[in-house]
């Protein structure tokens, strides 16, 4: 059996619009994915705790605020405070081009705008986990 | 270092790691349970239980902060259902869990079940045994939403909440075998909608024409609203309630002494189904097995017994 797919899907900030993150809610689950969704107004710390809680593979962040420029980055540091290294951080949401090419740079796996096909996120996430490595020793 | 090692140094992501270890039945994973069982024992296990949309997650999101207020460490396991047609899960529960300090007090986990049709995950039992060798005080199980007979939170917990809610039907549900017996405390939620109180009376006179011991336990039935809190508080005492009168009447070991018996055979019986079963396939010829039974040359019992005995002669 391969590994299950968990992501986390969360709204940061104060962003109520939550249509497009539920359809690609619905999208990874029908693909066979455990998809934890934590809902609206997620810190970015209260992001990364339930990423570690729930040990997902990535964090799918849905923005349609125009706040991505700070979001984006505060949800990084606080990745890179929290010393986590090996979660996929991508996102989606009304977001200009040269912001997307900047977000990217910065760590951000990957920035879906409107318009892309579900089964193109759900193709990166799948490619994105398989090449994960890991050289954990459990016992 | 191993991550075994940097848990038991209280490390949250390394619970984390072993949590998905232990889910995905990654090999090695009963002898890293083995060792966690033996540091277990320590933590309350509480479940709820109950039809979908009921409250259970905001009623846990109100215990929890009950705990939190006594200074009890909780671990929560929220369950919620795999597709059997994808094998996908939208896994809801954290949505209702959004107000806790982020110092290690609360550990939040979403479970799916993965196939399992009892309301939890097969592998729910032992995730709260990784939690209880982790060091929290308080497990809350909340298992899915569940009609009449999926009652496999009895075997993994000390105590089963039964939350209904005032639409959950009359007089005649109530008396209904199953989810209605494994109560040790009902709590009608939703309370402030019509059919709240005439609800909690059926249940009530449903109880009462048990027949009952002197000294056994009195369900409490308790009429909440969890969204505003109401009534949560009241829910949090019959609880420790309910726990103190177990221990003095030692129900409680005596019930996980049971629970650890299933567990033994269930154990057993699991791997008997692998190894047994699994080893049929691919030396079985079934195709010309149901040839033969169609044909009414055999029959399945026949074959089954032909089958064990075979196997009992090899191991």
């Amino acid at each position: 059996m391969t590994r299950k797919i968990r992501v986390l899907l969360a709204k940061p900030g104060l962003d109520g619009h939550d249509r497009g993150i539920k359809v690609i809610a619905a999208a990874f689950r029908d693909a066979g994915m455990e998809v934890i969704y934590s809902g609206l107004r997620q810190t970015p710390q209260m992001i990364v705790d339930a990423a570690i809680q729930e040990d997902v593979d990535a964090i799918g962040i849905s923005i349609l605020s125009g706040a991505h420029m700070t979001l984006f980055p505060a949800i990084l540091e606080e990745m890179k405070n929290r010393k986590v290294n090996d979660i996929i951080l991508f996102g989606g949401g009304i977001i200009p081009d040269e912001d997307k090419e900047e977000l990217e740079k910065m760590g951000v796996a990957k920035i879906f705008t409107p318009g892309a096909p579900t089964e193109e996120a759900i193709e990166f996430l799948r490619q994105a986990v398989e090449k994960k490595k890991s050289d954990e020793k459990i016992m | 270092m191993t991550t075994l090692e940097k848990f038991y140094q209280g490390d949250i992501r390394a619970l984390s790691r072993i949590i998905s270890f232990i889910e995905n039945r990654t090999s090695g994973y009963r002898d890293l349970l083995g060792r966690l069982y033996e540091k277990a024992g320590r933590a309350l296990r509480i479940g709820l239980t109950g039809p979908p949309g009921g409250g259970k997650s905001t009623l846990v999101n109100g215990l929890i902060h009950e705990y939190l207020k006594i200074s009890q460490k909780v671990g929560v396991i929220a369950v919620d259902p795999t597709s059997p047609f994808t094998g996908g899960a939208l896994l809801g529960d954290r949505v209702r869990m959004n107000e806790f300090p982020a110092g290690g007090e609360v550990y939040f986990r979403s479970m799916a079940t993965r196939g399992a049709s009892g309301g939890l995950a097969s592998a729910t039992g032992n995730v709260a045994v990784a939690m209880d060798a982790f060091g929290f005080d308080v497990i809350l199980i909340e298992t899915v939403g569940v009609g009449q007979v999926e009652l496999d939170i009895i075997d993994t917990c000390d105590v089963v909440v039964v939350v209904i809610v005032p639409e959950s039907g009359d007089a005649v549900q109530t008396m209904k075998a199953g989810l209605m017996e494994i109560a040790d405390i009902f709590v009608v939620n939703k309370a402030d909608r019509p059919g709240a109180e005439k609800l909690a009376i059926n249940l009530k006179q449903t109880i009462q024409t048990k027949k009952k011991k002197d000294g056994d336990w009195n369900i409490p039935i308790i009429q909440t609203v969890a969204i505003n809190k109401k009534n949560v508080d009241l829910l949090f005492d019959k609880i420790n309630e309910y726990i103190a009168f177990i221990k003095d009447n030692s129900i409680f070991f005596a019930h996980r002494r049971q629970q650890i018996r299933k567990k033994i055979l269930n154990i057993l019986s699991n791997r008997f189904r692998i190894e047994f079963i699994s080893g049929l396939e691919g030396k079985v010829d079934f195709d010309q097995i149901i040839d033969d039974i169609l044909k009414g040359k055999t029959n399945p019992y026949k074959v089954s017994e032909e089958m064990y005995q075979q196997f009992k002669k090899i191991s």
